[in-house]
């Protein structure tokens, strides 16, 4: 399941309801992206952060990660929200969680998706401080993190 | 075909969406940007690296030389920068 949405979201409510009443369930990984201030680095404080996206294509693309992390491993249910507007130090952005039977699958599928959310789902971020505001550059390690999951795939087939 | 622009595309050609007629000697993503360049100095700046702008036709990514016949919506954004 992906969801879009300015609102906060509550960790444990949502792995509450990803389990519901299900009992097959053995591993559940959640990882939970937050707002940094940044303070005493070289780029200056943040004081804010916004984040814009593409309606339309943010979604399709979450789904699209979403399918091929379903297809690779054997997971029994996922869950991806992304915020957009304007976050403050300390929020919440983005919550990635996934289930298995076992830890490994869960673990691998929750890296794969934030890896490939980080290259491929159109989202922007523009940091605000005392110096002003600017666009956050993309960084290459992201690039090379979401390769090292094709090159362990094209190993696999 | 409706053109959009994001993050800093956006602020540099001034607008977020538009629908424009393409000259029918546009075949490509790299041609389309060669022709919105044309288009005065909001664009020729804001496509001035050209290299770094991803592109997306009908909300999916796309190469520059991916081929733009028949498509409804072309985006043109920064790398990405999300989670």
């Amino acid at each position: 399941m992906i969801r879009v949405q300015t609102e906060d979201f509550d960790i444990g409510a949502e792995i509450a309801a990803l389990k519901a009443d299900r009992t097959d369930i053995g591993a559940i990984v959640s990882f939970t992206g937050t707002v940094r201030d940044q303070a005493g680095q070289a780029t200056g404080k943040v004081t804010e952060m916004t984040l814009e996206h593409y309606p339309g294509m943010t979604e399709a693309e979450l789904a699209r990660i979403e399918k091929e992390a379903q297809a690779h491993w054997p997971l029994q249910a996922s869950l991806i929200i992304h915020r957009t507007g304007t976050l403050k130090p300390g929020d919440n952005i983005v919550l990635v969680v996934t289930a298995s039977e076992h830890r490994d699958a869960a673990f691998d599928a929750a890296k794969f998706l934030m890896d490939y959310l980080k290259t491929s789902a159109p989202f922007w971020k523009r940091e605000t401080g005392p110096q002003g505001s600017k666009w956050v550059e993309a960084k290459a390690t992201d690039d090379e993190a979401a390769m090292r999951w094709s090159a362990r795939k094209d190993a696999a087939e | 075909m409706r053109l959009l622009y994001f993050a800093w595309v956006k602020e540099k050609t001034g607008i977020a969406a538009e629908d424009v007629d393409v000259p029918g000697d546009v075949g490509t993503v790299a041609e389309l940007i060669a022709w919105l360049k044309t288009r005065g100095p909001e664009f020729a700046n804001a496509f001035d690296r050209a290299e770094v702008i991803r592109a997306a036709i009908d909300q999916a990514h796309a190469r520059h030389d991916a081929q733009i016949g028949g498509a409804h919506e072309i985006a043109f954004f920064p790398p990405v920068t999300g989670g």
